[in-house]
């Protein structure tokens, strides 16, 4: 068994890595690559693979983490603030959409009962293409995203009833109480959910935390995960819909960026894995034995369902270009109609054949999604380039901000200063008890280890003004100075160093402004000293003005050698060389400034020129 | 180290975020080619100035210009730090001195009209008067004083009339630098 599951790992990866890239190579997309990688695998293709349901249903906690790390994304208020277009767009869309197929199912002459399983089943849109095609162009904060993902939201939560709903119309009889039952049970999940999610989930976190193991962070996140999905899943609810809600709940926590950088490859992987098993389970048996039909069933619920979108965009008074792209965003049939066609399929509301034919109408439409943005891209676009690209610009949230990376003893004074400021900060540490002092003086702070580039790509470092390096360790300041520079050769990086060779090494990856932690405290030490025996509060300033800026110019004149010593010397030996050395030339340019004026003063101005 | 400086521009403008005069001016004549402008309280806002730098580039210029705005009827502080470090006597003062032969004038924009500036007005004395210690202090260190370059109602919001100063003080600039630079020849050729 165990052969049998490497084997199979061995197929799907090798799968998805030659066709992805070929696809994305072509511009078709990572999906479609996906999709045809799943029907080069599947029963119809070099047949490798054949438990293809088992699939399908395992790759759907794909769709799960996506929605998790989407309402990580969503903070309650920001939600709430949703909360007219998710009912607004969403019933319209639903309503508008089923009413549109019921209607034409109807006028085709098919049994009523049929007719409005289908039409519901299809009036649901794919949250794995729509979603991830979404995010791939980051349209999510644009007003198209906006509706398509209100849509898809309120979707997740309309497939509840949809799947209640089927057995009632079927043949298999329902069990009368089910419904109480089952609703009662959603509210006491639902309820539980919300209370674990702030009583339970974030103490635990903490404490993981604590334990400085990153791999069992890793492990309680899809722990969680897990166990919310089967709690759903067992109360007879959508999974993604739990994992979306303890997303929300989690929103405000400061285990946010590390909770989404930990997941984001599981993600990645399983919708990955998720639309090869789309792509697998096309059933080209029931295509080819009837081409004509299934081929004037999917145009048809495409074009009802594009029309019924774009008529709606219009009515919601949406911008031209973008109801285009909305409208193709969620032409799609979804995975909750393979649930919904199954559950019909089982209560006996559908025929065998429908349930197939329908099934593939929807692989169909899936695969039609990425071919239908391709013409958005290649053809209606570029006719639309008459004005520039004005509008994304304007969208853009979270600009301008400064990442803190280390909020410590030192990076708290710079972060405080800033925002004493109004300068919008994001600060990443990894220790969580310093995390928790912070946020009780109202901070935010989020926990996770900043040299981790995806962690700086979830903290937004790409919109980010600055980032200031101000982590204790030196390895870990230099590993992340070194990804910042080159993942973010933009961002400008201002750095504190722990002594000068980490100075030198922090120049050597192209950092320029760097200041050592201690040498600016220790000069004002110096100057209270110098008040203490007597010399006057200003000329101890001029002092030690004077020490820092000959220190500065010979630290920065020492630096080309500093590589050539360390052949030579031990560390020890070097440090104490350099500080000697550094005296040393201090003492003699003091001089040499003081006998300069000396000379000048004795010798008048006589020569012009130096 | 400068070749071919013709002006030195030394600019000093305290105000938190500039002036809009100030910037006005200091862009305008910042592109002037063979001017090079100190901006002072960007340079040295620890008011520790880098005197060798000042002096070399004061060596090499045959033209100074003062870019400042009076505050209780003086320059900006640094400004006064900038001639206490680096315009010492010692170094600045003697006969023949370094400076010797070199020209200088002060440009600067006040709030307030020109009657403002006189007798019986809010300020009682002509602005010159206000220049007197500076010109004492150019001129015991042998240098021409050239006729300040004035921009009376800096505070009315006209924005032309500021763009008007800046352009103003440009065109006297470019013609000061191109007489400073036959009297004085280049240095550091």
């Amino acid at each position: 068994m165990e052969h049998n599951l490497l084997l199979n790992a061995l197929v799907y990866l090798a799968a998805a890595v030659i066709a992805v890239p070929i696809a994305k190579r072509l511009g078709l997309g990572a999906v479609l690559g996906y999709l045809l990688a799943g029907i080069a695998i599947g029963p119809w293709g070099l047949k490798l693979i054949r438990e293809v349901e088992d699939i399908l249903h395992f790759s759907e906690f794909g769709v799960v983490l996506l929605l998790f790390v989407i309402g990580l994304e969503l903070e309650p208020r920001r939600l709430w603030s949703l909360r007219r277009s998710i009912f607004g767009w969403g019933t319209a869309q639903v309503v508008g959409v089923a009413m549109a197929l019921l209607l034409a199912a109807v006028l085709a002459g098919i049994d009523w009962k049929t007719a409005l399983i289908a039409a519901l089943g299809l009036s649901l849109s794919s949250t794995a293409i729509a979603l991830t095609t979404m995010q791939e162009r980051n349209l999510i904060p644009t007003p198209s995203g906006q509706a398509g993902f209100s849509i898809l939201l309120f979707q997740d939560i309309a497939a509840i009833p949809m799947i209640a709903l089927v057995p009632v119309l079927g043949a298999a009889g329902s069990h009368p109480d089910a419904g109480w039952m089952g609703a009662a049970k959603a509210v006491a999940v639902i309820g539980g959910l919300v209370l674990a999610g702030r009583f339970l989930i974030r103490p635990l976190l903490r404490f993981i935390a604590r334990t400085g193991m990153r791999e069992i962070f890793t492990a309680f996140a899809l722990l969680l995960i897990i166990a919310i999905s089967l709690l759903m899943a067992s109360s007879g609810m959508s999974m993604a819909l739990g994992a979306f809600m303890a997303g929300v709940l989690l929103a405000d926590s400061e285990y946010r960026h590390a909770l989404e950088a930990d997941l984001e490859p599981f993600k990645g992987l399983l919708l990955g894995l998720f639309f090869i098993a789309v792509g697998m389970s096309v059933d080209f048996g029931v295509l080819l034995a009837q081409p004509w039909r299934i081929v004037l069933m999917a145009t048809a619920f495409l074009a009802i369902k594009l029309t019924v979108l774009w008529l709606l965009a219009r009515f919601f008074g949406m911008e031209g270009r973008q109801r285009v792209l909305f409208s193709f965003l969620l032409s799609q049939g979804g995975e909750f109609a393979f649930v919904v066609f199954g559950a019909a399929a089982a209560a006996r509301v559908f025929d065998p054949d429908t349930a197939s034919s329908l099934v593939l109408v929807v692989a169909l439409s899936m695969m039609a999604t990425p071919l239908l943005l391709i013409l958005y891209d290649r053809v209606l676009e570029p006719r639309w380039q008459r004005r520039p690209k004005r509008e994304a610009d304007a969208i853009d949230v979270n600009e301008g901000h400064v990442i803190i990376a280390g909020f410590g003893r030192f990076g708290q004074i710079v972060g405080r200063l800033l925002h004493a400021n109004q300068v919008p900060l994001t600060m990443l540490d990894h220790d969580p008890d310093h995390i928790d002092t912070l946020r009780e003086f109202g901070f935010k702070v989020f926990y996770g280890d900043a040299t981790r580039v995806d962690l700086l790509h979830a903290a937004g470092a790409a919109h980010a003004r600055a980032l200031v390096l101000s982590i204790d360790g030196i390895e870990d300041s230099l590993k992340l100075a070194a990804a910042v520079r080159a993942e973010f050769p933009g961002l400008p990086i201002l750095a504190r160093a722990r002594n000068v060779t980490h100075y030198y090494e922090l120049m050597d990856l192209g950092v320029t402004v760097i200041e050592r932690e201690t040498f600016d405290s220790a000069l004002m030490l110096g100057r209270r000293v110098m008040e203490e025996l007597g010399f006057g509060a200003y000329l101890a300033r001029q002092a030690a003005m004077r020490f820092r800026e000959h220190n500065l110019k010979s630290v920065l004149a020492v630096y080309p050698y500093y590589k050539d010593r360390e052949q030579y010397a031990s560390m020890a030996r070097r440090a104490r060389e350099e500080l000697h050395a550094m005296f040393e030339r201090d003492f003699v340019a003091m001089r040499a400034e003081e006998d300069e004026e000396r000379r000048e003063r004795s010798e008048g101005g006589a020569r012009g020129i130096e | 180290m400068t070749p071919d400086l013709r002006a030195l521009v030394v600019f000093a403008d305290p105000s938190l975020h500039r002036s809009r005069i100030s910037r006005r001016v200091a862009d305008a004549v910042a592109s002037l080619p063979g001017v090079r402008v100190q901006d002072l309280y960007q340079l040295y806002p620890d008011f520790y100035i880098d005197v060798r730098r000042e002096r070399e580039l004061l060596k090499a210029a045959p033209l100074v210009v003062f870019v400042f705005q009076l505050g209780w009827y003086a320059m900006p502080s640094l400004l006064k730090e900038w001639f206490d470090t680096v315009f010492k006597p010692a170094w600045a003062a003697q006969t023949p001195g370094r400076l010797q032969g070199k020209a200088a004038f002060a440009a600067m924009a006040c709030s307030g009209s020109e009657r403002d500036y006189g007798p019986g007005g809010r300020h009682a004395r002509p602005l010159e008067d206000y220049l007197a210690p500076l010109r004492q202090t150019v001129t015991s260190c042998g240098m021409d004083w050239l006729a300040p370059h004035i921009f009376y109602g800096a505070d009315s919001p006209d924005p032309d009339a500021a763009a008007h100063h800046a352009g103003e003080l440009r065109a006297l600039l470019a013609r000061h630098a191109g007489l400073g630079r036959a009297e004085g020849g280049v240095h550091g050729a």
